[in-house]
């Protein structure tokens, strides 16, 4: 996409182009045309929020969307998450000064034995474009590490991840440790990583298996909807 | 019947064809098709014959189950018994799950760095940070490292992949000083610090040797 445009001006394109030569960039991983990008919204006065909705989450949906459907691999999409975060970079402080809205909280960490973060760091920025507050503990968290973060940030989500077909089976003992300690219930569970799925999930009594960034956004939104439900009929 | 193994290209993309001479049919990842042939070598396992399914496979474990299983098919009725020489590469125990459905045997272990350092010696390794080589990795580790990641076209993804690992550990299957080589500038490619461990064919050998036993 990027070659045909080479000599395209970003400022001189009205919202209507811009927005959507955004995504083009973004799907091109292409960094720097990603803060000009932002900076030249900013300048016309555009929320942050709207910014990162509309510009950064939209077009990495599509990203998330091609990578799904086997168009995208992973070198493809990490240059477009490297180019979204360039965005969010900008961003950030500045929603933090606005009320933007917060959709809910979420601890994520890699399993204890795993190091391998990258869906995780997928994962963390889609959430945080999507609004939630996203608490990363980082790699090879034990069970304590976990019960810790979910005592001390009280989140609402606990996320987690295991690329190793070694290490996914820890993911039960974290489970059966909150259900031990009378807390499974107070959170939500989801749970990532290539070698997993739906069965596996549900097998260790997570709430859901999330196969991508992409679907753990619409999951933990949906679930995020459905616990505001209950508590309000409650 | 030929103990000669096919040039690595053609174990990475398309396999390898058994001989349809033996009794018994080993199907095995074509990673895994020069120690195989050369255990049958010194082995004299004349009964065994070798298919290999391409190696590549190992860069898409969701694969493999069905390649196995679509294989174990092609060749069930040349042969009285079928064994499948991967480990669970990855397949978060669906490959043990369809070999189980089907009644054939497979190696068992996470995967072949296991076996070649032996499962009970790898069980207690604490190599979280490592990251392992073979001889066929090493020799193919433009094609199942580099290219598939991006790096040759991006070079600076490599520590987002690699940022938390600290060394290349090569498992080197045999005595050889170029592979060798070979192995360290991979690791000098990954910014990684390099260590040898020769582990010879590990439980590959015993393995083999029990199954020629059927």
């Amino acid at each position: 996409m990027a070659d045909a445009e080479d000599d395209l001006i970003l400022s001189e394109l009205p919202d209507e182009e811009l927005v959507p030569q955004m995504h083009d960039d973004l799907y091109d991983g292409l960094k720097e045309e990603i803060e000009e990008g932002v900076h030249i919204l900013l300048d016309r006065g555009w929320a942050p929020y709207t910014i990162l909705t509309e510009a950064l989450v939209a077009g990495m949906t599509i990203v998330g969307r091609d990578f799904r459907d086997g168009i995208l691999f992973v070198p493809e999409v990490l240059l477009s998450a490297n180019a979204m975060k360039a965005g969010m970079a900008i961003l950030k402080p500045l929603l933090a000064e606005t009320d933007a809205p917060t959709v809910g909280r979420m601890v994520i960490g890699t399993v204890k034995g795993d190091i391998h973060d990258i869906g995780k760091n997928l994962v963390s920025m889609m959430m945080e474009g999507a609004g939630f507050e996203v608490i990363d503990i980082g790699i090879n968290n034990p069970v304590e590490k976990y019960l810790e973060a979910l005592e001390t940030e009280k989140p609402d989500i606990l996320g987690m991840s295991a690329l190793l077909t070694t290490t996914m089976p820890y993911m039960k003992t974290v489970i059966d440790t909150m259900v031990q300690e009378g807390i499974r219930d107070d959170y939500i569970v989801l749970v990532g990583g290539a070698p997993l799925n739906e069965e596996f999930g549900r097998a260790i009594g997570a709430d859901a298996y999330c196969r991508d960034a992409a679907v753990a956004v619409e999951t933990a939104k949906a679930m995020m909807t459905r616990k505001h439900n209950s508590m309000a009929l409650g | 019947m030929s103990d000669t193994a096919p040039d690595d290209i053609s174990l990475t993309v398309s396999g390898r064809a058994p001989e349809r001479s033996g009794r018994l049919l080993l199907i095995a990842c074509g990673a895994l098709a020069r120690e195989i042939l050369a255990l049958r070598h010194a082995n004299g396992w004349h009964h065994l014959d070798l298919a290999c399914l391409p190696a590549i496979l190992h860069n898409t474990p969701d694969a493999i189950p069905d390649a196995v299983e679509a294989a174990v098919h092609r060749h069930r009725d040349a042969y009285e018994r079928i064994f499948v020489v991967y480990a669970d590469c990855g397949t978060g125990g669906r490959l043990a799950a369809r070999c189980d459905a089907l009644g054939v045997e497979m190696v068992p272990g996470p995967h072949c760095y296991a076996f070649f350092d032996g499962l009970s010696a790898f069980d207690t390794r604490d190599e979280m940070t490592a990251f392992y080589l073979t001889d066929f990795l090493a020799r193919q580790f433009e094609a199942f490292v580099i290219e598939p990641l991006g790096l040759d076209r991006h070079p600076e993804l490599r520590d987002m992949y690699f940022g938390h690992y600290d060394r290349v550990i090569y498992l080197a299957q045999t005595a050889d000083a170029t592979l060798t080589e070979r192995a360290r500038a991979c690791a000098d490619r990954l910014g990684l610090r390099f260590e040898r461990r020769f582990t010879g064919y590990g439980d590959l050998a015993t393995t083999l040797d029990r199954w020629a036993e059927a």
